[in-house]
């Protein structure tokens, strides 16, 4: 076996935050990346994920420790280590005024890739990643997906001695992500290129050949994934939920329990991590059945370990989140209906005769590929945007005509962080609440309400804009619902969200559901079908399939896949709709 | 590690081509994304056609009153030089009452008043016509008391003219016009030279400050600096395009002076061409400096539009006379390298290739620009932190 392309010892990385503190971006990590296949960073946000990366790349100043990247101290020679490394950041680098072709030729003019390679290896990269029939579209004008494959592409122009990926799977839907990682393996077995990536999907690092789980700046543990998830080993169960009840009620239960360290919805049943505890009161009078370990059981016991081990401050936030005013309305009530909804731009049909109905208390997910049309129907049933035709009524209201009164029935988390950066947690809570109409006690006890149920008072103070992920999105879901609303909308909340914040995120939405509030999502993540009572898979502006997940996740079945996850499911469904042609028609 | 090292030559080759791409892609950008081509391309030609057409600082038509207390063809002769000339329109009233109405009631900006004894003292070579304007615009006042000036000394010379029999008018005082140097007094004259200085530190300056500010903020930066491509590269391919197309500005306005203004210009074109260079190589390395260390669009453009724009319009001397300003405003304009463009420029249309004034005030444009450039070399480091 070669050298290792990275060995780090020690590295350490502070920055500012606001005006006096600093934070540990990197206190003392070590590491080493091998030669051979593909090695995943994995870890919740602020982990010093990004910053690893991008230290490796010379891109930041290596102010404690040892780096050398293919031989060379990148402290000494960053130049020496970029001509020689291929990197792709979160946000892809391409120009998006430039067409495919010329940011492919900009970067192989810029590696000194010779003509005669050109012809090798553009017809190569073409064929891996589908882009052959664009090669004059804008960058600008591509999908999600098809940006990221740009982005690797140009990555690779010419055959690095290292590839370095920092999250390129965040905000890109299953399919995309299935031929990315195919790409990746393409590369691994025919060009022997190393690749270092950074995810927060824990079933991409498992596949990987090493994994470095890293935590607030630290390493938990490295090694193969196998060696990693052993940790867990003879702790993993699954249990049946009661007659009737559904999977994620009995999760929720079990979440907080402390003889369990992690519990999620998978296949119409919970999948739980024992704790060290013994089998207590919550856990009495059900069967749990053994299964293998996952990489993400040992995840998440490591993770909690170490916040555990950390400061309390950030222990347990919403143990039952509690609505001042629960909804006691009637539960098979309809609260949001659509029918023969269609929106076009143009020549274009962005959503095209969908039908679906929410029930009062549910939680209605809305998964699709990138462009699928999701965020357009968001758009529509907040009023945001007007329908080209169909109905749609939202808590009795018909929001073609009396948009005001249905909106302020609904509450709305935009995909990106749509709160004041400038103002503080107080501010922002406080102007909300305003616009809401809130004033006087009222306002107050709201604002208090919702520093309580989204433990945001530590952080009262801070700029909205600088607080960690997981806190921004607390404080968007926290905006709202300041006025109570019984409709909630997400659209891809969780984005870009780590294992834990997610854990957190679907407690909070499970409570709320509980409670009677309306609940649509959209979201990326397969897995979180699972929390719905019922899904909508849609594509090019379609309904494809719709039902409770057991039910979808029936669509991907096959004979040599008996038991398919909800992923395997929706490729099956989009599959089976799309034709055989590419996915997106050449200008 | 790296396979035998390249020759000098193939290093060089390498470098050229890398530069050679960054310089195509930022053409490609200036081209197709609408915000640049608005700043570079739609704007010069605005200002010019601003500048050129609607802006003008001429005082023409100027309507006057002009009262002869006793007829005679003296006073004719003045009022008759009101009445030809293009600067006034005048009204002739035989009392003083009647001027005042119309002054005060704003009909006139003016009052000339040929008093009785114009005819006997002018014979005596000592006449005195009064002239009073209207102030409540002071510089126009003081434009109109010059014409009119000038207009009654024209009368006395053609006076002189027609009796150049009677060698005795030697004593008359004849009024010189005192606007040397502009001597149509055209404000486009001095209007172009200013929009040179605009357009350049508008593409040089404000454009330039965004492109890069906006590869910090799109994170194409990110991607870029992890390639084999140098800082100095990066920056040339930065400065070429833009310096480019700054020149591109400097040459649509020298056509414009010449075939849509007949601005007359007195140097030589090579020394604009080469002290236009300098200025531009200073604006081009303040956007640079600016985005390199704000790397935000916004923030970049609105530092970039107080610390250049402004200056280069109001401290350069080229709407505002910087001798005629507070101490303290003059002290400022000596950091403002616009001033000394527009100084260099001034002199080149007005005057000609008049070295005591253009070799100092380009060693300070050349000093600028190798002071700034160097600090930018500084403050662009292929690192996020």
């Amino acid at each position: 076996m070669n050298a290792p392309v990275v060995v780090g010892r020690g590295l350490r990385k502070r920055f500012k935050q606001g005006k006096s503190d600093t934070i540990d971006a990197l206190a003392g990590v070590s590491l080493e990346v091998a030669a051979e296949g593909v090695s995943a960073l994995v870890g919740p946000d602020g982990a010093g994920k990004t910053t690893l990366i991008r230290m490796i790349a010379g891109l930041m100043t290596v102010e404690g420790g040892e780096l050398t990247v293919l031989g060379v101290d990148v402290a000494k020679d960053p130049q020496g280590v970029q001509d020689r490394i291929g990197y792709m950041p979160q946000r892809f680098g391409l120009y998006e005024d430039l067409t495919v072709q010329e940011n492919l030729d900009l970067y192989a003019d810029l590696h000194g890739v010779s003509a005669a390679d050109r012809r090798k290896k553009y017809p190569r990269l073409m064929e891996m990643t589908a882009l052959g029939p664009f090669t004059r579209r804008l960058a600008g004008r591509l999908s999600g997906g098809m940006k990221q494959k740009l982005g690797l592409a140009c990555a690779l122009v010419r055959s690095p001695g290292l590839l370095l990926l920092d999250e390129p799977t965040v905000g890109v839907d299953p399919l995309s992500r299935r031929e990315l990682w195919e790409i990746i393996g393409a590369l691994v077995s025919d060009e022997g290129v190393p690749v270092l990536i950074s995810t927060s999907y824990l079933d991409e690092a498992e596949r990987c050949a090493h994994v470095v789980v890293m935590h607030k700046g630290a390493v938990l543990a490295q090694g193969p994934p196998d060696d990693v998830a052993a940790r867990a080993a003879g702790r993993t169960f699954t249990i049946a939920p009661p007659d009737g009840e559904a999977p994620r009620k009995l999760q929720a239960r079990l979440l907080g329990d402390p003889a369990v360290t992690d519990a999620s919805p998978d296949s119409g049943r919970v999948r739980i991590v024992r704790s060290a505890e013994p089998a207590d009161a919550a856990l009495a009078g059900l069967v749990l059945e053994a299964v293998p370990v996952r990489f993400e059981d040992a995840f998440m016991i490591l993770q909690q370990a170490a916040d555990a081990e950390g400061s309390k401050a950030q222990a347990e936030p919403a143990a039952a989140m509690k609505l001042e005013r629960p909804i006691d309305r009637a539960r098979d009530e309809v609260v949001v209906e659509v029918k023969g909804l269609v929106k076009r731009f143009g020549a274009f049909t962005a959503v095209d005769q969908i039908d679906f109905e929410v029930r009062r208390g549910e939680i209605f997910g809305l998964l699709g590929p990138n462009g699928a049309g999701k965020t357009t129907t968001f758009r529509m049933l907040c009023g945001l945007l007007t329908a080209t035709s169909g109905t749609l009524e939202v808590a009795g209201a018909d929001l073609r005509r009396s948009r005001a009164q249905a909106r302020r029935r609904l509450g709305y988390v935009a995909q990106k962080f749509s709160l004041y950066g400038q103002l503080t947690v107080a501010e922002n809570l406080d102007f909300f609440a305003a616009a809401y109409g809130l004033a006087g006690a009222a306002r107050r006890s709201r604002i208090d309400w919702a520093m309580d149920e989204f433990a945001l008072r530590p952080m009262a103070g801070v700029l909205g804009g600088q607080l960690p992920g997981g806190f921004k999105q607390r404080l968007a879901m926290a905006a709202a619902l300041l006025h109570e609303p019984d409709i909630l909308f997400l659209d891809e909340a969780t984005s870009g969200a780590d294992p834990v914040a997610r854990r957190e995120f679907w407690r909070r939405i499970t409570a709320l559901a509980d409670q009677g509030v309306t609940v649509i999502v959209t979201t990326h993540f397969m897995a979180e079908a699972e929390y719905c009572d019922r899904i909508a898979i849609l594509d090019s502006g379609r309904v494809l399939a719709q039902g409770p997940p057991a039910e979808i996740r029936a669509h991907g079945v096959t004979k040599t896949n008996p038991e398919p996850t909800m992923d395997d499911a929706f490729i099956a469904v989009i599959e089976q709709a799309r034709p055989a042609a590419p996915r997106e028609k050449a200008a | 590690m790296t396979p035998a090292a390249p020759s000098r030559r193939t290093r060089l080759a390498a470098k050229a081509w890398r530069v050679w791409a960054l310089i195509r892609k930022e053409s490609r950008q200036v081209f197709r994304d609408p915000s640049s081509f608005a700043i570079g391309v739609v704007l010069p030609l605005m200002l010019i056609l601003l500048f050129g057409y609607a802006m003008s600082l001429d005082v023409k038509h100027v309507p006057v009153a002009v009262v002869i207390d006793e007829p005679s063809s003296e006073a004719s002769e003045i009022a008759a030089s009101f009445q030809l000339s293009p600067y006034f329109e005048a009204h002739l009233t035989s009392s003083m009452a009647a001027a005042q109405a119309l002054m005060v009631s704003e009909k006139v900006d003016g009052i000339v008043r040929v008093p009785a004894d114009f005819a006997r003292r002018a014979a005596q070579g000592d006449a005195s016509v009064q002239i009073l304007v209207h102030g409540v615009d002071g510089n126009r006042a003081r434009i109109i008391e010059v014409y009119a000036e000038a207009a009654v000394a024209q009368a006395g010379a053609r006076r002189a003219a027609e009796g150049a029999g009677d060698a005795a008018t030697g004593g008359q005082a004849v009024v010189e016009n005192q606007l040397w140097f502009n001597s149509a007094n055209d404000s486009r004259y001095f209007l172009v030279p200013g929009l040179i200085v605009l357009i350049i530190t508008l593409i040089g300056a404000f454009m330039t400050s965004m492109v890069v500010a906006r590869e910090w903020e799109r994170g194409t930066f990110e991607a870029l600096f992890v390639t084999p491509v140098r800082t100095d590269e990066i920056l040339i391919g930065k400065i070429v395009p833009y310096f480019v197309l700054g020149m591109g500005g400097l040459v649509l306005c020298m056509l414009s002076a010449k075939f849509l203004f007949d601005v007359p210009f007195q140097g030589s074109i090579l020394t604009l061409t080469g002290v236009s260079m300098l200025y531009l190589l200073v604006s081009v390395a303040t956007g640079l400096l600016i985005s390199s260390s704000l790397k935000s669009q916004f923030l970049a453009s609105q530092v970039t539009l107080v610390a250049t724009f402004m200056p280069a319009l109001m401290l350069s001397g080229f709407i505002y006379n910087l001798r005629s300003v507070p101490l303290v405003v003059r002290l400022i304009s000596y950091v403002v390298p616009a001033r000394y463009y527009v100084s260099l420029l001034q002199t080149l249309f007005l005057a000609g290739d008049v070295w005591s004034v253009i070799l100092p005030n380009a060693a300070i444009l050349a000093a600028v620009a190798v002071l700034l450039l160097a600090l930018t070399r500084r403050a662009t480091r292929k690192s996020l932190g």
